[in-house]
């Protein structure tokens, strides 16, 4: 029997994995996928917000002004990108005043350090291609821009490496309630946990719903993007929005944490969970809205265009407390944007309620903060990288050209804690497939470097989710399979 | 009667051919729209007995190459394609492999054979 | 640190062809650095034929044609590194690699020769709405799977753009036992060779939808169809025509860009319009002494035309480090006039040219019964009439040496009505 069950392997359950590997507790991350962050923190805009956004005296708003601060810390230790950039909201006319005049009052109130409302000379000095029309804005100089999936792998291989166990491929189909625990039943097999921690996401109300909880519902909405190549990156510096509307905060241009240029989202209710399709109309929107903000955006150099799935809770605001109604199950749900941002906090948070409904928690004496760190061949000087390919020939051998990775690179994040299984899977630990010709060049090879570490068959190898084979077979087997 | 309009494949130029039967030539038919004697003689096949040239791949046994490309020495009847498919699909051969090498002599009768398009070592 | 008189980045046709040349002409220290784990480059992925006519007079498949320059450059002894990556070049003709044997490598060059190809544009270049299955490949990355790892990617195909990777691939996945189901293209003419279309589309009686494309992707894990809908004359989809095709593959062949990561490196001045370096009658970068030839200057449609720019680039390389190019020649700039889109090289130093120069370009739409016409100021100076142009095939004029006068500023190449 574990004494945690953690389900869902996105960026809150890995975050409330790693902050509970502290302490001496069996730990066990189910994820129904076959990757860590496969739902929306894979997809989404990558923002450490300020907080100035979140109204006064809600979770999000203590959770974001808290959470931001602590990125830099676990990015450490953790050894992922992260970069504060600062963020501009813009103002194009005399509402947008009153909204950033309305956001700048609000987040004094939430307690956002170093605010400021600028003119249009400050803003050119951050943004000289600013589009002609802004007027002022609100300035926030400790936003910042991350990759979400990359911190979560990070998280989650650092739970790893601290004893906590993850299960893919393992989606929950019921829970059921027992004398000292729960008995929580899967596609796999049955686990026993003492408590659980409900971080399914867009999911997390149907799974609240098995034991008996049916205290929130999610509505999922979705947001698109573009992602546009590295060398369009210099276009700009910080992170770029318009004044927020009723849902989410309106469309962002902004660098991201690998240099590329992002572009979105727009926000509308999705027609179910995992509706990650983009429409052409809506993307068309985006561009035309996003070019009132920064001049000249080369929408000319998109790389690709994917879609997020946010979950909104019906309840307005963050739900992370212990259920009423299932003693040890605790619910972190609707964690929406500022989501990310309130990540580390809200697992600190959860810490604290466990600590509590355990009856104290005892600290691991040999628990690492570390993971190992993360050799990215591109950022290397010279001399490292002669030494690095004596030591190891496998870094002398370049898989993706677009973004300078090796061999070496890919190999070991398959053979880290958390590794990679999939094409998609090496992509967003690597960026091998990442960049301008998306993987055109170096798919055949991270195929066959996966299937020589997994000792698995090429047509074996998938893209992303389970179903998504790439080969239909070998050439010349046609004739014989009729025989 | 008889007129068949046709784009000449001997060489990239892609020359619009009409070919016509007629009885007072030496070859049956008369071409037009040819810019080379090549594209009259195509012309003609491609009416009486079109033949194409097939590339494949056949299984190959080697240190760093699945497939042999293979390549027929000429025109193969067109209606022979998807039969000769069967025949190539069910060959393997092993490195070394010289360019021009037969791997199959005579394919289907058609008095052609089929060759490696390439060198492999080993 | 190494050095070699000439290093050519790239062992493709390009490439080769340029250190052979380079070879004939009295260069001793060269140089190819090859990323991939043989020579031959792109060309040894296209197993069909129809490369040669023009350098060898007779039709060879695509690994024959690099076969021949591979068995040249090597009975010629000329050096050649493998499974190596050219990382970093600057404008003083430093070269950084790596590869595992040698591990770091520096290179001091006294010239470079670029010939990295071109590579294709992605699903990501077009924005195609819709879900992101597996099952979407470029043509080239379906072509090398097919034809030399030995693996097939997909049973029932459609095929986004007909140029002749497109409907080279149509074929190919066709005789290895796929239902292709169409080939769709945005523009009303196809992008590749009539004889392609004949080949590899009506032996195979497979659909060429003209002025379509495709507007959405359907498919949560593999992708499962595509909604293809007619364009109207400004290439915008009709509402009401979207047509759902069955398909487990999409063949991408939208396209391909010429490869300048390195140029950028070492700033070699970019034309906008080739996405190529700019060159001279030498096939000379704006950075002195950095030569380039091939598809990475422009992309090409015929092997033969790469082979004879590339021949150039290592003759001309071959005599800059003999230091016998004359930099401080009258320089005749080409402009690309109406109805043509570029002209490579976009400089001419009249001095360097020996007998005559050959100008590549490409129209700009389909022109009937038209003529391209070479002038000078307003002075025609030669016309070449066609029954059709069409931006798929590139056209090329020659130039005699003798029309290269001192005083010509600039020569013009536009179409013109009037042809056969």
């Amino acid at each position: 029997m574990y004494d945690i069950a953690i389900i869902g392997a996105g960026i809150i359950g890995t975050f409330i994995a790693r902050e509970l590997s502290r302490y001496n507790l069996d730990i066990v991350i189910l994820e129904k996928d076959n990757d860590i962050s496969s739902g929306a923190t894979k997809a989404n805009t990558g923002i450490v917000h300020a907080g100035y956004d979140a109204k006064p005296d809600t979770k999000m708003a203590y959770f974001n002004v808290k959470g931001n601060p602590m990125f830099d810390k676990v990015c450490e230790e953790l050894d992922v990108t992260f970069k504060r950039k600062g963020s501009l909201v813009l103002g194009f006319n005399e509402e947008d005043m009153e909204t950033i005049e309305e956001l700048y009052e609000r987040g004094k109130k939430n307690k956002v350090p170093n605010l400021e409302i600028i003119d249009r000379e400050r803003i050119e000095e951050l943004e000289p291609n600013i589009g002609k029309d802004v007027v002022r804005a609100l300035y926030a100089p400790t936003a910042g821009i991350i990759s979400p999936w990359e911190l979560a792998i990070g998280l989650a291989e650092n739970a790893m490496d601290n004893g906590a166990e993850l299960m893919l491929n393992t989606e929950v189909k019921d829970i059921e309630s027992m004398d000292n625990g729960y008995k929580i039943k899967t596609n796999e097999k049955e686990i026993e946990a003492k408590y659980i921690i409900n971080c399914a996401g867009v999911y997390a109300d149907e799974i609240s719903r098995m034991v008996g909880d049916n205290s929130f519902k999610i509505t999922p909405r979705s947001g698109q993007y573009y992602l546009l190549d590295k060398n369009a990156g210099r276009i700009m510096n910080t992170v770029v929005f318009q004044c927020p509307r009723k849902f989410g905060k309106g469309v962002v241009i902004s660098p991201t944490a690998h240099g590329n240029i992002i572009v979105g989202p727009d926000n509308e209710i999705s027609p179910n969970k995992d509706a990650t399709e983009t429409t052409g109309y809506r993307l068309e929107m985006i561009k035309q809205t996003a070019q009132k903000s920064i001049d000249g955006i080369p929408f000319n150099k998109n790389i690709t265009n994917f879609t997020g799935i946010r979950a909104e809770p019906d309840t307005g605001d963050f739900i992370i407390e212990e259920s009423k109604v299932a003693k040890g199950f605790i619910n972190v749900g609707g964690i929406k944007s500022p989501g990310l941002t309130s990540s580390p906090a809200i697992a600190e948070y959860v810490v604290e309620i466990v600590k509590n409904i355990s009856a104290g928690l005892e600290e691991k004496k040999d628990f690492n903060p570390r993971r190992r760190k993360v050799i990215r061949f591109a950022e290397l000087s010279n001399e490292e990288k002669a030494e690095l390919i004596k030591k190891d020939p496998s870094y002398g051998k370049i898989i993706c050209r677009c973004e300078t990775v090796t061999e070496g690179e890919i190999i070991d994040c398959i053979n880290r804690n958390a590794g990679a299984t999939t094409v998609d899977g090496v992509k967003r630990r690597t960026k091998a497939g990442f960049g301008r010709c998306q993987g055109g060049f170096c798919m055949p090879r991270v195929m066959e470097i996966l299937a020589r570490e997994l000792n698995k068959d090429m047509t074996d190898i998938v893209k992303d989710k389970t179903g998504s084979y790439i080969l239909t077979g070998e050439t010349k087997e046609i004739e014989n399979e009729e025989k | 009667m008889d007129v068949y309009e046709k784009v000449c494949i001997v060489c990239p130029r892609g020359c619009r051919l009409t070919i016509r039967k007629d009885e007072t030539s030496l070859k049956g038919y008369s071409v037009e729209g040819n810019t080379c004697k090549r594209g009259a003689e195509y012309g003609i096949k491609e009416v009486t007995n079109p033949t194409r040239v097939i590339t494949s791949t056949v299984k190959l046994k080697s240190d760093h190459l699945n497939r042999l490309p293979v390549v027929t020495k000429g025109g193969i009847p067109k209606g022979k394609m998807m039969e000769s498919m069967k025949v190539i699909n069910n060959i393997e051969v092993k490195a070394p492999v010289k360019e021009g090498e037969i791997i199959i002599e005579n394919i289907l009768d058609t008095g052609i054979d089929l060759v490696s398009s390439r060198t492999v070592e080993q | 640190m190494k050095s070699y008189e000439i290093v050519v980045i790239g062992g493709g046709p390009a490439g080769l062809a340029a250190a052979i040349e380079a070879r004939k002409n009295g260069v001793e220290n060269i140089l190819v650095i090859e990323r991939d784990k043989e020579l031959g480059g792109i060309l040894q992925q296209c197993i069909h034929n129809g490369f040669g006519l023009h350098v060898f007079k007779e039709e060879l498949t695509g690994p024959q044609y690099s076969e021949r320059f591979i068995r040249e450059l090597k009975g010629m002894g000329i050096e050649y590194k493998l499974d190596t990556m050219v990382l970093h070049i600057d404008e003083n003709k430093n070269i950084e690699a790596i590869n595992k044997e040698d591990g770091f490598i520096e290179i001091k060059a006294e010239a470079i020769v670029l010939a990295m190809g071109c590579r294709e544009r992605p699903r990501g270049a077009i924005t195609i709405p819709g879900t992101r299955p597996s099952g979407i490949f470029t043509a080239g990355t379906a072509q090398r799977f097919v034809n030399m790892e030995g693996y097939q990617v997909g049973k029932k195909v459609v095929i986004l753009g007909s140029g002749d990777i497109g409907l080279i691939m149509a074929r190919r996945m066709t005789l290895e036992g796929a239902k292709v189901e169409a080939v769709v293209e945005l523009m009303p003419y196809s992008g590749g060779l009539t004889r392609n279309i004949v080949q590899c589309l009506d032996d195979f009686n497979i659909p060429l939808l003209l002025s379509h494309t495709i507007v959405d992707i359907k498919g949560k894990d593999r992708l499962e169809g595509v909604v293809v809908a007619k364009v109207d004359e400004n290439r915008k989809p009709i509402p009401g025509s979207e047509v759902e095709y069955e398909c487990d593959t999409l063949l991408l062949s939208v396209g391909l860009i010429p490869e300048n990561e390195l140029s950028n490196q070492a700033n070699i001045e970019i034309d906008p319009i080739t996405n190529g370096p700019i060159v001279n009658e030498s096939m000379e970068t704006s950075v002195k002494g950095i030569f380039a030839c091939g598809n990475v200057v422009h992309v090409h449609d015929l092997v033969d035309n790469v082979t004879r720019e590339s021949r150039k680039a290592g003759k001309y390389a071959a005599k800059f480090v003999k230091d016998e190019l004359k930099e401080d020649s009258h320089i005749v700039e080409t402009i690309a006039g109406e109805g043509v889109r570029y002209i490579v090289p976009q400089q001419i130093r009249v001095e360097n040219v020996e007998d005559d120069i050959t100008l590549f370009m490409r129209v700009t739409d389909i022109f009937k019964d038209a003529k391209l016409v070479l002038e000078n100021g307003d002075k025609s100076i030669k016309e070449i009439k066609k029954i059709q142009f069409t931006p798929g095939e590139m056209e090329e004029i020659k130039i005699n040496a003798s029309d290269l006068k001192e005083d010509i500023e600039s020569l013009r190449v536009s179409v013109q009505k009037g042809g056969k």
